[in-house]
This record gives C-alpha cells, structure tokens and sequence, in this order.
C-alpha cells in the first residue's frame, strides 16, 4: 500500500469515528428546546400566585397555588387520587377497545362494499353528528347509574372518529394497489388483509388516536353522571364541598395524563408503522 | 374518479333512507310482538305523538331558537379567538414554539371538568353556557388554523414578497386563502364540539330554554319516548349544521374544487 493511499485510508477512517458531541447534548440551542414550552406555564403560574397574594381574586373563586400543591400531595399521599385515576383509566382502556375493534371492522365494511356504504354511511353521518349528552338520559334509563352506563358512553363518542377515518382510509385507497392484487389472482380476502388494510393502516391508526383523545374528553361526562370512583366522580365530590382546590387538581391530572396517552399511542404508532416511514 | 363521487351525500337520496326507516320498523315490530320492556322501547307512535305535542304547545321551536342562538353565539366566539390565535401562532416560530404545548395539553382536558369551575366564575345562567361552549369548541379551531398556516408552501409567501407586500397584505392575500381549507376541517370539528358544548351545557348547568331541557324533562319523568324524540332533534339539528357549513364551504372554496 502506497504512503498516500494509507494516509487517505486512515483519515477516512477517523471521519468515520464519531466522538460523542457533548457540546451538542448542552447546546443552548436544545436547552432552549427543551425550556421553551414551560416558559408560558410557569407565567400562568406566577401571574396566579401574584393575584392570589394581592387578593385580586377570592380564595373561593380560585385558590392559591400552595393551596392546590398541599392537597395534590395529600390526595396522592392518601392514594386517593391514584384510586380515581385507575378507575378512569379502567373504563377509558375498556371502552376504548371495544370502540377499536367494534369501530375498525365497520370502518372496513363501509370501505369496502359500495352497497354497505350507500345505505348506511348517512344513517352514520347524523349518528356522528349527534353529541354524546343526547345518549346519557336513553342510557340511564336503560341502564341506571352504571359501570355500563359510562363504558357505554365512552364507547358511542370513542366510535366516532374510529369509523370515519377507517372508513375513508379503506375507501380512497389506490387503484394501482388493487390492480397489483388482481394481477396476483387475489381472492376477495386476499385482497382485504394483504392490500386493503395494510394500506389504510395509517388512516386507521389516525383514527385511533383521534378516538383515544375522544375517550378521554368524554370519560369526565360520563363520570359527572354519578359514578363514585374516578377522576370525574373526584371533581362533582369537591364541587359540591366547595373545594375548588380538589377540582383544580384533578383538572392537571386529567391534562397531563391526557397528554401521556396521547404520546404512547404515537409511540406505538411508530412501532407498528416503521417500513412506512421507511419506505418514503 | 369525478369529485361528485368522492362525496357520499350524493347516495343520500333513497338508499340512504330505506336503512333507517327498516330499522324503524324493526323497533316497532319488537315493540308490537313484546320482546321488549315497553317503558324502554315505546311505540314508534308514541315518539311521533310526543313531537305533535311540542311541537303544538310551541316548545320545540322555542327550544331549538334558545338553544341555536347560544351555540352560535358561542361559536361565533370561539371562532374569533380560535382563527386569530391560530393565525399568530402559525405565523410567529416563537409565539407557536411558547403556547402550542400548553395549549396541546389544556386541550387533554375535557370541558366538562371544568365546569365547577366555570359554575363559580360566571355563575349557573346563559354567561356561563355561553363560556362552555367557547372552550368546547375553541381548541380544534385554532390547531387546524395553526397547521393550515404551518403547512403553507413557501413559493407562496416568496410570491408576496416578491410583489413587496405588507404583512397585512401577505396574511390577507396569501396566507388566509391558503390557509382556508385547513381553517374548514377546524371549523366542522367546531361546529360539532360547538353543539356538543350546547347541548352539554344544557344538560348540566341549570335548566332554561334548550333543546336538551327536553331529553332532561324526559329523564326526570322517566318517559323514553319524550326522551327518543329529543334525541332525534339534537341528532338532526347538529346534522344540518353540519350540512350547513358544507354548503358554505363549498361556495368558499369553489375555486379549489375546480382545481382538483
């Protein structure tokens, strides 16, 4: 090997080794990234504790924020509010999968059949368009105040966005997707599992996401029905004992587990979705 | 494909129909052959006959009046604040990297916890219907006006600046118009979650005129069929809204119809 050739070898080499860039980790560029969305929180925040020490707003209208911190470690201490949280959480994971399931396969069905879709899809466009309250009295007077009555609430507004994007996913797919599975002599179910649904996925798994946010949004109406365990249950308890700190808490809670969710969902979005992204 | 096509109201006419008035009759063939509880399912009759009655004492029409001014209001509201909060969010890097986390996590939040709250600062009557159909709706319009603005090619902007415009110009000329099909899909989740709000909050604030005032009487008394029938109303009501604003919106957007 010649002196120039092993010289080039060795610089290539050494481009090729990368050094931890520790002056990236601490740039400031990312430190601003990471610091910028709580800038406007923490405002919220001060702008609360000045008013509150000024006596600009009664503590009955809203209370301090040392008020609401003390009692959300109270009720965490006590496991209160994890009782709730699990209890929510146990009826928005069961609706939300019967919503999927139920929602996903009707989906596929008004996508696929043209006849399916002409004599229901506007029986499920008013369907859509009436808000979940409607059902509550129908429910409890079908069901009572129920563990029922609030899955079955959840499931109806979770279904929704389900169906509708499935549905679209299914029904705007390429013909040129189509063409390859009749030049491969695909059967009809051939053609459902190995073409129309993985094609549609990212359609459906938007839906998904669009249905678990519903779920969630609706869990606190359904609760506010009467159920005695929950965060929903935890806010009509505090309102009529006056204890607006109870609720403000249990706002926060519902926000930043909302937000989890929500970040999970896309996680596993991203799992199931890789040789999409991929491929592009 | 033609765009007509695409748009399944066009199968509305008939097939649309027989679905729904099949399942009707199979409510009342249960109902005749007494399969069911008649306290839950009620004649078909019964429904039609509780109509009749609102309709002739004057209470479904003053309901649908109270409770379509309220959400109009509301959404009109919401509407304001949404496509101007958007609009700056969209255009200022800054001010959309400051407020869009807080607000993408307020919006986790549903409405309905906060009315204790909203109770206490605007009291039980129409102030305080009107505030919750504001935060009900408000969120889905000003994300989608958020992204309509995010998602403009940067050909068009360069277009405004090569012709020297304003900013007041750019937003008026470039960024709106192209802007608006995005601003509609909010505007549709609006109205949806503008009427939901409505309804909500007649639901659960203090009674008065509204069109859920008749699904609360129906519960109180525990009579479904008054029940059924205010729920067909709601359903229908937020239908045609819904309708309503497709209409417009095509108008509006004729020119980008026709360039499909």
């Amino acid at each position: 090997m010649s002196e120039t050739l092993k010289q080039e070898y060795q610089r290539d080499t050494l481009k090729r080794v990368k050094l931890p860039n520790f002056a990236g980790i601490f740039s400031i560029k990312k430190l601003m990234n990471l610091t910028i969305p709580f800038i406007f929180p923490l405002v919220l925040l001060g702008l609360w504790q000045l008013a509150s020490d000024k006596g600009w707003i009664a503590e009955q209208i809203l209370p301090a924020p040392a008020v609401v911190y003390q009692s959300f470690l109270d009720l965490i201490d006590s496991g209160v509010l994890l009782e709730h949280l699990i209890g929510s959480l146990t009826r928005v994971g069961i609706a939300f999968v019967i919503a999927s399931i139920l929602g996903v396969g009707l989906g596929i069905f008004l996508g696929i059949s043209r006849r399916a879709e002409a004599y229901i899809a506007p029986l499920f466009e008013v369907y859509a368009q009436t808000p979940v309250i409607a059902w509550i009295p129908i429910g409890l007077l079908l069901f009572g105040i129920s563990e029922k009555l609030a899955v079955a609430l959840i499931t109806i507004a979770a279904i929704v966005p389900i169906i509708m994007n499935t549905y679209k996913g299914v029904r705007y797919i390429s013909k040129n997707y189509l063409e390859i599975g009749n030049v491969y002599a695909f059967t009809r179910w051939q053609t459902i599992f190995l073409i129309v649904i993985p094609a549609a996925l990212p359609s459906i798994f938007n839906g998904l996401r669009y249905g678990l946010t519903q779920a969630w949004l609706t869990l606190v109406a359904a609760e506010l029905v009467g159920i005695d365990r929950g965060i929903g249950a935890m806010i009509v308890e505090a309102r009529n004992l006056f204890q607006l700190d109870i609720v403000l808490v249990a706002i926060i809670t519902l926000g930043i587990v909302g937000l989890v969710l929500d970040k999970l969902f896309v996680l596993v979005e991203r799992r199931f979705l890789h040789w999409q992204r991929r491929g592009l | 494909m033609t765009v007509n096509k695409q748009n399944y109201f066009v199968y509305l006419p008939w097939r649309g129909i027989v679905f729904p008035v099949i399942l009707i009759l199979i409510w009342q063939l249960i109902y005749l052959a007494k399969i069911a509880n008649p306290v839950f399912l009620p004649s078909v009759f019964a429904v039609i006959e509780q109509g009749h009655r609102l309709i002739d004492n004057g209470q479904l029409w003053e309901g649908l009046k109270a409770s379509l001014y309220r959400d109009l209001v509301g959404l009109s509201i919401a509407i304001f604040l949404g496509v101007s909060i958007g609009i700056a969010l969209g255009v200022s890097r800054l001010a959309g990297k400051v407020f869009l986390p807080t607000f993408n996590t307020i919006k986790q939040v549903s409405p309905f916890a906060l009315i204790p709250l909203l109770s206490f600062w605007f009291g039980l009557h129409e102030p305080a219907k009107i505030a919750f159909i504001v935060v009900s709706s408000v969120f889905p319009i000003m994300i989608n006006t958020y992204e309509g603005v995010r998602g403009i090619a940067f050909d068009y902007v360069e277009v405004g600046r090569v012709y020297k415009m304003t900013t007041f110009q750019l937003l008026r000329k470039i960024i709106l118009p192209a802007a608006t099909p995005s601003i509609f899909r909010g505007l549709h989740l609006g109205v949806f979650f503008s009427w939901l709000g409505t309804v909500g909050a007649e639901y659960f604030f203090t009674a008065g005129a509204g069109l859920g005032n008749i699904i609360v009487d129906g519960r109180n008394s525990s009579r479904m069929d008054l029940v059924l029938f205010g729920v067909f109303v709601i359903g229908i009501t937020g239908y045609l809204l819904n309708i309503g604003l497709s209409y417009a919106e095509k108008r509006l957007l004729h020119w980008q119809i026709q360039k499909q």
